[in-house]
């Protein structure tokens, strides 16, 4: 990174975020089009509407962003959107598939996906816009560094209360209040990082002091190891309790990586991969389903009825091959879970290698976004909060595309965005509405942090 | 902490880009692997969308694809189902293929390099690619008679062009409906797969080519072809007694009549094989040694694959014997093991002078236009026996069909060489029923191997007297088209 003594005046890039949000609406249009030009033949009659609707909802969301967070990095938002329309389409092309008959995938009729998806997104963007207005300025929340992680801790608990929790999938993950059903390890995930940021702001000099020097890593101090030994207890606990490995791999990757950015020691790295690599080994030699994932992952075609999901899902991405069947015209519907946990796989099919590598970089992107969000605050607090974000949205992205892609064992993880799923949508939407907070703060012309002494050494270009 | 968090992102950078890489490896190194493997759906799916050609039996489709109007679009039909099931075997969404729609799987969906040419035709024409046709070598009234001689009973029947090789017949009771697993409905599928499976009858087996069985005498057209080409001749004599003393053994091998097999206990080679003398073929055996008589059944296609693509069963002649056993074995017990296929190759090659061709079942590819795209041209596989050996063999079997065991295959007014046998595998189930034969012995066109399992006595008898007839209505059945 260039430094310069004297940094320009950021453009506010609405201008731009306009041109690029209409580019994602005409691009979430237009697969939906082609999703019903390829299953059906026919151009779908509610075409005008769903533009309108989604040009609605994606202005509201720009409007949001102008008056409140004018001086936010312009491409967030699209990227998002382009990923939100992508899955509605890919959910809506799914439904077509199981309401198509014959049913050869053994899927029964249900429900279609799609419209209670979209109803999701508009809850999303609810939830963005009100994000964007009450937290007029993200520091508030490092007052709730401690309510939070109690909140997170009680949301993971939740599933497991007696008469609440309930099972789906074999994963004890989800609760019920009358005829809600919703999943409070995303929420928990968000809360967790404004805890963790929080935390870590306060504690990381102690947590930098170096104790014993073992084979050139300086390990930290024993007395200091409380915190990630109590992450590690409670990501094990949802591998256990909630027989689910995602959110487990996830919460204390997260939590180790943003220990080390704040403290800048090699070490803590050291450590949490010691303590995963531990609970991994453990986790394999004790549970049948992760052995299952395990396995799969390995060979997955040495039982192809008990390694179904994988294997179906390689299928679908061989299928699609280079540019893919086309919207509309494969059978993602054969791979099991494709409007959620595989969805990945029905656009390695649909869209072929090419359209899964746009997905997989509009992610990069926008992960990139978060973690410059992060380079260029000053402020501490803001930077790991972003930090974590990013990382949280990075490292889900990568546990689940790396896993439905046998590039990693499968891990029961939504893909961001894209998957069928109202707790997961809603919640990413309030993550990226954090992130565009904090890019507001970190772009407006006059820092109203004082700067920290750290960052007055570290003049950056923007 | 800037720098890890710099780090950081690096680190995500180079994930994705694993994430990239991978995929890219996936997509398009390993996909056709992946799409290649019989259990992926998909490729099913696809094949299923284009017209699948038809598999052809004397210039009628016993298997052809039918438009229909549900997702699969075309529904494969086997308008006769049973009788050319174990020939067409099944295309079935659920459990995949069998046999020629299997073998011949990338000819039927048109993926097939041989069609390559028209494929391209196709996509410049923007005609939809349909499948190449596959013709058998069938022949329609000899299946048909081998399956009504064969009734209700189990068994099996091969008639072979003793000329060429080619397939004539054959079938295997009980059989099966290709169809209810080809069907639209996967609940009927699943219904029609569960009631073959669990048949203990088991239908689906391929009696003809797959499985092997003790062949009994019908193995002493082996042992006798062994001893003339040492130097035997039909007129030899050789010790025929009641009773044979099994070397290195308190027992003994009894004729099934329990008769010695001539006056004084001795007879000729001829007179051995017209009426199945155990003891005199033990002899044989003996005299001849297990090696001599395992390269003989060798060149007639003992212990190798015949019709690979088919996934045909390897008939046996074991190694390594001693005295006794090879006494045993020169009468077709022991461990030897037969196809009716490659009894029939037997009788076939005695048939052809000796030259034993190679058995093939399917006669042309075709392309959709219906045009020939290749053809099955006739191979020789081996010389089993000399052309004066394979004379002499057939006289002797005319002998076994005039005046002998096999009588219930002659023909009026055409020659016709055979051999009854009927053999155990064990003796608490009944024994199979064997019969092999040609016609006409002076100008030989076809050659038959029938099997019919749980004969009710176990002499030789009911080798002729249960298979015999199905191979004349074979035979009759070929010579008479």
């Amino acid at each position: 990174m260039s430094e310069t003594s004297d940094p320009p005046t950021p453009r506010r890039g609405r201008g731009i975020e306009l041109a690029l949000l209409l580019f994602a609406v005409a691009i979430s249009v237009a697969a939906y089009v082609s999703v019903d030009i390829g299953a059906l033949g026919r151009v779908p009659p509610d075409a005008l509407g769903y533009f309108g609707g989604l040009a609605a909802l994606a202005g509201v969301a720009h409007v949001a962003v102008r008056l409140r967070a004018p001086y936010a990095d312009p491409t967030l938002l699209p990227l998002v959107v382009t990923l939100n329309g992508l899955g509605l389409a890919m959910i809506h092309r799914i439904d077509l598939a199981r309401a198509g008959e014959g049913g050869l995938a053994g899927a029964g009729l249900e429900a279609a996906a799609a419209p209670s998806q979209l109803t999701w997104m508009v809850v999303g963007v609810g939830l963005f816009v009100a994000v964007l207005v009450l937290v007029r300025d993200y520091r508030v929340l490092a007052r709730f560094t401690y309510t939070a992680g109690f909140l997170g801790l009680v949301l993971l608990l939740l599933p497991l209360v007696p008469g609440l929790g309930r099972e789906i999938n074999g994963a004890q993950i989800w609760i019920r209040v009358g005829p809600l059903s919703f999943q409070p390890g995303e929420a928990a995930k968000i809360v967790l990082i404004v805890a963790f940021a929080g935390y870590l702001v306060r504690t990381r000099d102690a947590l930098a002091l170096a104790g014993r020097r073992v084979l050139g890593v300086d390990l930290p101090r024993a007395r200091d190891l409380g915190p990630i030994l109590v992450v590690w207890v409670t990501a094990l606990a949802i591998l256990v309790f909630q027989r689910d490995l995602g959110p487990s791999l996830l919460l204390f990757g997260i939590f180790v990586l943003m220990i080390y950015i704040a403290t800048e020691r090699v070490s803590w790295l050291v450590l949490g991969a010691l303590l995963a690599v531990l609970g991994g080994l453990a986790a394999n030699a004790l549970f049948a389903h992760v052995q299952v994932r395990v396995d799969g992952w390995l060979d997955p075609f040495s039982d192809t009825d008990r390694f179904f999901q994988i294997v179906q899902s390689l299928y679908g991405l061989a299928y699609g091959g280079l540019l893919g069947t086309g919207l509309g015209q494969g059978r993602p519907d054969l791979v099991p879970f494709a409007q959620s946990d595989f969805i990945v796989a029905a656009f390695g099919e649909e869209l072929g290698l090419t359209g899964l590598m746009a997905i997989i970089v509009a992610y990069g992107l926008l992960a990139a976004r978060g973690f410059r969000t992060a380079l260029v605050q000053r402020d501490p607090f803001g930077k790991l909060l972003a930090a974590g974000l990013a990382i949280s949205l990075a490292l889900q992205v990568f546990i689940v595309v790396g896993g439905v892609t046998r590039l990693i064992p499968l891990t029961g993880l939504t893909t961001p965005f894209l998957s069928q799923g109202g707790s997961s949508l809603v919640m990413n939407w309030v993550l990226v509405a954090l992130l565009v907070r904090i890019s507001d703060a970190t772009r407006r012309p006059t820092p109203p942090a004082p700067p920290t002494d750290e960052a007055v050494t570290q003049v950056v270009k923007l | 902490m800037n720098t890890p968090l710099r780090r950081v992102s690096v680190g995500f950078m180079l994930l994705f880009f694993a994430l990239l890489a991978n995929i890219t490896y996936v997509q398009a190194f390993q996909a056709d692997e992946l799409n290649a493997r019989q259990d992926n759906r998909r490729v099913v799916l696809d094949e299923y969308s284009r017209e699948r050609g038809p598999i052809i039996v004397a210039d009628t489709p016993v298997a052809r694809s039918v438009s229909t109007e549900d997702e699969f679009e075309y529904l494969r039909q086997y308008p006769e189902g049973p009788l050319y099931a174990h020939a067409t075997g099944y295309y079935s969404f659920l459990f995949g293929r069998a046999a020629i729609e299997r073998a011949e799987n990338d000819v039927l969906a048109g993926t097939d390099d041989r069609l390559f040419v028209r494929r391209l035709v196709d996509l410049v024409t923007g005609r939809e690619p349909r499948g190449g046709s596959v013709k058998l070598t069938l022949d329609p009234a000899a299946q048909r008679a081998a399956y009504d001689g064969l009734g209700d009973r189990k068994g099996a029947v091969v008639a072979l062009d003793t000329t060429t090789g080619a397939i004539l017949a054959m079938a295997s009771t009980p059989t099966y409906d290709p169809s209810p697993l080809a069907s639209h409905s996967l609940d009927e599928q699943q219904a029609a797969w569960d009631s073959l499976t669990t048949d203990p009858n088991r239908p689906m087996l391929n009696r003809a080519i797959a499985q092997t069985l003790p062949p009994g005498s019908v193995f002493k057209i082996v042992t006798s072809a062994a001893a003339l080409e040492s130097g035997y001749t039909p007129e030899t004599v050789v010790p025929g007694p009641a009773e044979y003393d099994l070397p290195q053994s308190t027992r003994t091998l009894p004729n099934q009549s329990g008769q010695p097999c001539g006056p004084g206990g001795e007879t000729t080679l001829t007179n051995a094989l017209r009426i199945s003398c155990n003891t005199a073929f033990a002899y044989i055996g003996n005299d001849l040694g297990g090696d001599a008589l395992r390269e003989q059944a060798e060149r007639f296609g003992y212990n190798s694959q015949p019709l690979p693509e088919m996934n045909a069963a390897t008939s046996v002649f074991p190694e390594e014997l001693d005295e006794p056993q090879t006494a045993l074995a020169a009468i077709g017990q022991f461990d030897v093991r037969a196809t009716p296929l490659e009894i029939a190759m037997t009788s076939a090659a005695v048939a052809n002078r000796g030259v034993l061709m190679r058995p093939y079942l399917v006669e042309e590819i075709l392309g959709p236009d219906l045009a020939v795209i290749d053809q099955t041209q006739p191979s020789e596989l081996s010389q089993a026996v000399s052309a004066e050996t394979a004379r002499d063999l057939t006289a002797m079997m005319v002998d076994v069909v005039e005046n002998g065991t096999g009588g219930n295959a002659a023909i009026p007014g055409i020659p016709v060489a055979g051999k009854t046998g009927t053999a155990q595998s064990a003796s608490d189930r009944p024994p199979y029923a064997w019969f092999t034969s040609f016609a006409p012995a002076d100008d030989p066109r076809v050659a038959v191997a029938v099997v019919i399992e749980e004969a009710g006595e176990n002499t030789d008898i009911s080798g002729g007297r249960l298979a015999a007839p199905v191979a004349r209505a074979v035979m009759e059945a070929v010579l008479g088209s």
